[in-house]
């Protein structure tokens, strides 16, 4: 059985759509990613999932019970990190979690949390003086407090720096090795491909694809693109008769060379076999990137 | 310790950490009394206010200040803060209901407005002879008015107002007409008759009449405390149905 259930999910804000006939299932022990540009219908996704709002249409399971019909069940077993800073200035980091830690019957040891998540000199420090990794991190220790099942979270790398951001994910991995459920939103396409089993992609409100991230990468066209500047003068009809070249043209100095398959093998093969180097080879492949801009392209800046 | 008791302890922290808000509700009513107390004038029996003296008027009305800058000020500019920010809605993902967390404001309001009680009418006591409330009940019912009256009130505008902004603004637009109507700056029984009559239907009028009359030996008028539980009701009906959790 699926931990979540996502049932033709629709939520109107008014006369905007926000989310349309959105489904999905999340497995046990699964990071899912969901992925999609701002005001696509992501976080409206996940506050219906976490009970926060109530829908318009579809059904919603969370370990078998209904986010808003069984709100207090839900509630025991979902932790969420919330996009916006949710806690007040002045409050400090022990405090807070001691505060969170009261709100669970069974609450996880706050002491072995902060040791995980780094923040054990933070105790005595006031949210509003932590950086925005350590508050990141802090959001994360009280998702995680009330011993979830599944942890739900929001933006989570926003405006950190790629250290902060690097440590962030290995600590997704961790809690994800503790046998906790993740869904994750994002617009990080590195984030996705790095942590993600499977991701939906959500654009304009509806469910654009679902799949996992080399699955998504594998539905765009697997042409590679090769550059180089050969060390001598090349004959390009020796490049052009090889099976995985599609295309040859001369850029400056340097050589585009398209192809597929095991271009980049053949074409320095053939290379080596006639005495050149190619020098400054850089190869361009479609990424996680280049899918989700072929998903989400038609309607990308559109708000 | 319980998850509310946590949630309290932590809120009157945080009420602490505000210099402003300890400096406005906590120190500045006790200490305007004494500056008032220390005018020899304002220790003198007036035929005019009913043969009380200013002092004795200004206990009630250094009582309406703390009340009126704890529950028409901070308490809403604390929970519109908590809504801008997400606290509201983040609390709401635990097993504790978001409903504690105003009911731990109120808690911790409400103390700081008895603890100010204590200290301001302690302070006229012993400092400067003004009698201790003569009907005790009378007294503590009014208070009790008073402050459903101004909470309500403050809740309104915590349900109202957009943002942090507004909010703060509105309780500081209110603030000045109910400290006018408390007799801050003219003690309403020194009024024009006119004056007196529309104070008497204001919340903070009605407020300082109730807590005066029973400071001096008689029960409450009537028509003060209808006139603070009839604000209390409407009041608080309107911010129960137009608050919101989230902005």
């Amino acid at each position: 059985m699926p931990v979540i259930e996502v049932r033709g999910l629709r939520k109107t804000y008014g006369e905007k759509v926000a989310v349309d006939d959105v489904s999905f299932d999340v497995a046990q022990g699964e990071i899912f990613g969901i992925l999609g540009p701002n005001g696509a219908g992501k976080t409206t996704t996940v506050e219906c999932v976490s009970g926060l709002r109530s829908r318009d249409a579809g059904t919603i399971r969370v370990l078998g019970a209904d986010p808003r019909a069984e709100r207090d069940q839900v509630r025991r077993v979902l932790g969420a990190q919330l996009q916006e800073s949710a806690l007040p200035d002045k409050i400090t980091v022990v405090e807070a979690l001691k505060l969170y830690a009261s709100c669970y019957r069974e609450p996880a040891d706050w002491r072995a949390l902060v040791e995980r998540l780094g923040l054990t000199d933070r105790l005595r420090t006031r949210y509003q003086k932590l950086s925005g990794g350590q508050k990141q991190r802090l959001a994360i220790a009280l998702a995680l407090i009330g011993r979830p099942r599944i942890a739900v979270l929001d933006e989570l790398t926003t405006g950190l720096d790629p250290q902060a951001r690097r440590d962030t994910w290995n600590l997704i991995e961790e809690i994800r090795a503790d046998g906790v459920t993740i869904l994750l939103v994002t617009h990080f396409m590195e984030e996705a491909a790095r942590l993600c089993d499977r991701v939906a992609v959500i654009n304009a409100g509806r469910l654009a694809a679902l799949d996992t991230p080399d699955g998504l990468v594998s539905t765009v066209d697997d042409s590679q693109q090769i550059r180089f500047r050969p060390s001598k003068p090349v004959d390009t009809a020796l490049l052009a008769a090889l099976p995985g070249v599609t295309s040859i043209r001369r850029d400056g100095a340097e050589l585009l060379v398209s192809g597929t398959g095991n271009v980049l093998a053949e074409v320095v093969g053939t290379l080596a076999a006639a005495g050149i180097l190619a020098e400054h080879l850089r190869m361009d492949s479609a990424s996680l990137d280049d899918a989700y801009l072929a998903l989400t392209s038609n309607t990308e800046g559109e708000q | 310790m319980s998850s509310f008791a946590v949630l309290v302890r932590t809120e009157a922290k945080l009420f602490l950490r505000e210099p402003m808000a300890v400096l406005w509700a906590i120190a500045f009513p006790p200490l305007l009394l004494v500056i008032l107390g220390c005018v020899p004038a304002f220790r003198v029996h007036q035929h005019e206010l009913g043969g009380l003296r200013v002092i004795d008027l200004y206990v009630p009305i250094m009582i309406l200040f703390v009340v009126a800058m704890t529950a028409v000020n901070t308490l809403p500019g604390a929970i519109s803060l908590y809504r801008e920010r997400g606290v509201l809605r983040r609390l709401a993902t635990t097993p504790m209901p978001a409903s504690r967390l105003l009911l731990a404001q109120v808690v911790v309001n409400v103390a700081v407005e008895v603890l100010v009680l204590l200290l301001v009418v302690a302070i006229g006591r012993i400092g400067f002879g003004v009698a201790l409330p003569r009907a005790p009940l009378g007294y503590l019912v009014a208070f009790l008015l008073v402050l459903c009256a101004m909470l309500a009130l403050g809740m309104m505008v915590a349900a109202v107002a957009p943002n942090t902004k507004v909010s703060n603004a509105l309780g500081m637009i209110l603030f000045f007409p109910l400290m006018f109507f408390a007799g801050l700056w003219l003690p309403v029984a020194a009024m024009p008759a006119t004056l007196r009559h529309i104070a008497e239907f204001t919340p903070s009028g009605a407020a300082t009449q109730a807590l005066g009359d029973a400071a001096a030996g008689s029960w409450p008028g009537w028509v003060h405390l209808v006139v603070l539980a009839g604000y209390a009701v409407v009041f608080g009906t309107v911010a129960v149905r137009s608050f919101r959790w989230d902005s």
